[in-house]
């Protein structure tokens, strides 16, 4: 699994970042993309260092910690009341947490 | 958006081979969520089984459910599937809020089980091998509910509601390999494999699979190839199938969708489509705002799941009996021809014969009552047999009163009503509708004399050995005693009258 760009040579064009941009469903505005775009090749580029000491047996790092099989038994443990669960939400409604409009009309 | 042009299906099949691929979500019935301590209830108060972590909330951290990781192993394992030995979870990120994380914690490339297989026996005995291409592990979503809009459907909606009570509940999705070849048989097919599935995963105890609760969600996917060529269609993947008949009647539509496209000469659009219970026909889900970007990486909170060779031996020796081989044995038990028990598994009677045999009744009176008189009543009340609201152990106390003979198979039926009817236990019914056979010789003589005396002709004949004419005499005993007369023994009594 690699992060789906083509930074691989360092680059990440103003399009990505404003792909990027509209899956997060942030407003960036055309003097921002160029700011982020070069902001993000800087950030990719330092990453990519890893890769001059990377060497073909040595698999991509997911985890820091050498560790596996960590489980929980099935047991319940104590929640949030509904009113604990809706105290930090913005607007709230019959017990549950109200958003904003997720789609517009059909096309 | 115009009404598709369907084709007729059995030109479809004519012409087009169909692919399927069926995508089954099943939510396990672990005591507590996937990654948390929430319990799993069905129809809780909105947002009360919940906590920081499946709410997403800073600092908190998911711990991996044993229970729900020995669940996937034993569905693994009686899907013929090989355990992976090693694997991680990833996040499925998206901008929708039915996940208050922003993304879904789900295996991705790394599946804890693949490359298996079920067999699914067809109504006419037909055995076809559906390929597993993996079942994975991941965490149901919330429930979102949109308000304002015409239809309560999200387009169009002024906002959402979201409760989270079932975000975060331990989901494996069983992905089949394409299957190719079933032709006309393709819906059937379809349903056939959802209903085994559905019942191995029952006979494990690790789900209620319930479709009409969510607890089991099917989605099919199908293509069209023209015949013959062997090159794939596009597939559309429709979703919101949620009763077994639902799954054949989706793969039908799609067919003839399908059809009615390519033979305009136009491509079929690779798209999300939503079944519609009440036409029986899909619509278009595409969502110009969805990406299929997840951007998906290892889910770094959570270390890596390494099954031992050990640990999984011992998951398969906790397998029960499965479906496949307890019907084996008990049409072994039963010494049912092929066609016999094809009947019992065809009407879904085979569980509920098992339990009545269980209560005590012989497997031949129990098969019997439920493949004809209880089935005619379910077809007449338009439910399936396990709907009715008869219990196994009350038809074995039926059988039982008929077999010490309190009751004739007449009467018998008559207490069965009753109970349909919500008059109580067999017994009850009995004392409550007065159905008990007459076993008093003493009340018998007296109507088999008054009816010999009504009919002296037939009397003569029986008198001059033709006991044959007994029957009238029979017929008119039980209409005066309104069939509570056992049969066989006013027989032997007019016959004795009669000086035999």
């Amino acid at each position: 699994m690699s992060p789906e760009s083509s930074s691989a040579g360092g680059a990440i064009t103003r399009d990505e970042v404003a792909h990027l941009a509209r899956l997060s469903r942030l407003a960036v505005t055309d003097a921002e993309l160029d700011v982020f775009a070069g902001q993000l090749d800087v950030i990719l580029g330092a990453v990519a260092r890893v890769g001059e000491v990377a060497a073909e047996d040595i698999p991509p790092t997911s985890h820091a910690v050498p560790l596996e099989n960590v489980f929980r038994p099935d047991e319940l443990r104590p929640g949030l009341t509904q009113e604990q669960a809706l105290s930090g939400a913005p607007a709230a409604e019959d017990g549950r947490f109200r958003v904003p409009q997720i789609l517009g009309e059909e096309q | 958006m115009s009404a598709p042009t369907l084709v007729d299906f059995d030109d479809v099949v004519d012409r087009y081979d169909p692919v399927l691929g069926l995508e089954v979500h099943v939510e396990l019935s672990t005591n507590t969520k996937m990654f948390c301590g929430c319990p799993t209830t069905f129809g809780a108060e909105p947002n009360t089984q919940v906590c920081p972590t499946c709410l997403g909330l800073p600092g908190s951290l998911p711990v991996v459910n044993r229970a729900a990781v020995e669940a996937a192993i034993r569905i693994g394992l009686a899907l013929n599937c090989d355990i992976a030995p090693w694997g991680r979870f990833a996040r499925k990120n998206y901008f929708y809020p039915d996940m208050p994380k922003n993304f879904q914690t789900s295996q991705y490339d790394e599946p804890i089980a693949v490359n298996g297989h079920l067999d699914v026996t067809l109504e006419d005995g037909t055995v076809v091998r559906v390929g597993i291409e993996r079942a994975h592990m991941e965490e149901d979503t919330g429930k979102s509910l949109h308000v304002g809009g015409a239809t309560g459907r999200i387009h169009g909606a002024e906002y959402s509601l979201l409760d989270y009570n079932r975000a975060g509940v331990p989901l494996i999705e069983i992905v089949t390999k394409m299957i190719p070849d079933t032709g006309a048989r393709a819906p059937e097919v379809a349903r056939a494999y959802v209903t085994a599935l559905r019942d191995l995963i029952r006979s494990l105890g690790v789900s209620d699979v319930r479709m009409d609760q969510g607890s089991m969600r099917c989605d099919v996917n199908l293509s069209l190839s023209p015949k013959g060529s062997g090159i794939l269609g596009t597939r559309s993947e429709t979703k919101n199938v949620n009763s077994l008949r639902s799954v054949e009647r989706a793969v039908r539509y799609e067919m003839t969708r399908h059809a009615g496209v390519l033979d305009a000469g136009e491509k079929v659009v690779q798209e999300t489509r939503h079944f519609q219970e009440d036409t029986a026909t899909t619509r278009s889900g595409r969502i110009k705002e969805t990406s299929e970007d997840y951007r998906y990486f290892p889910e770094p909170d959570l270390v890596p799941i390494a099954p031992s060779p050990e640990w999984v031996e011992e998951l398969r020796g906790t397998l029960p009996e499965l479906p496949w081989e307890r019907r084996a044995r008990i049409q072994q038990e039963w010494q049912l021809s092929d066609a016999e028990q094809r009947d019992l598994v065809n009407a879904g009677a085979l569980d509920l014969v098992a339990a009545t045999v269980e209560a005590g009744a012989p497997s031949g009176e129990a098969r019997s009552w439920w493949v004809s008189y209880l089935a005619q009543q379910a077809n007449t009340r338009g439910v399936a047999l396990d709907e009715l609201p008869i219990t196994p152990a009350q038809v074995a106390r039926v059988i039982e009163l008929v077999s010490s003979g309190e009751l004739n198979n007449k009467l018998a039926r008559q207490v069965v009503d009753g109970v349909l009817a919500g008059e109580g236990e067999p017994d009850e019914v009995v004392a409550g509708r007065g159905l008990a056979v007459v076993s008093d010789d003493g009340a018998l003589i007296a109507a088999v004399d008054e009816a010999l005396a009504a009919q002296p002709d037939v009397a003569e004949k029986i008198r001059g050995g033709k006991v044959a004419a007994a029957g009238a005499i029979v017929g008119a005993v039980m209409k005066a005693t309104r069939g509570q007369a056992d049969a066989k023994r006013v027989r032997e009594l007019i016959i004795e009258r009669c000086g035999g």
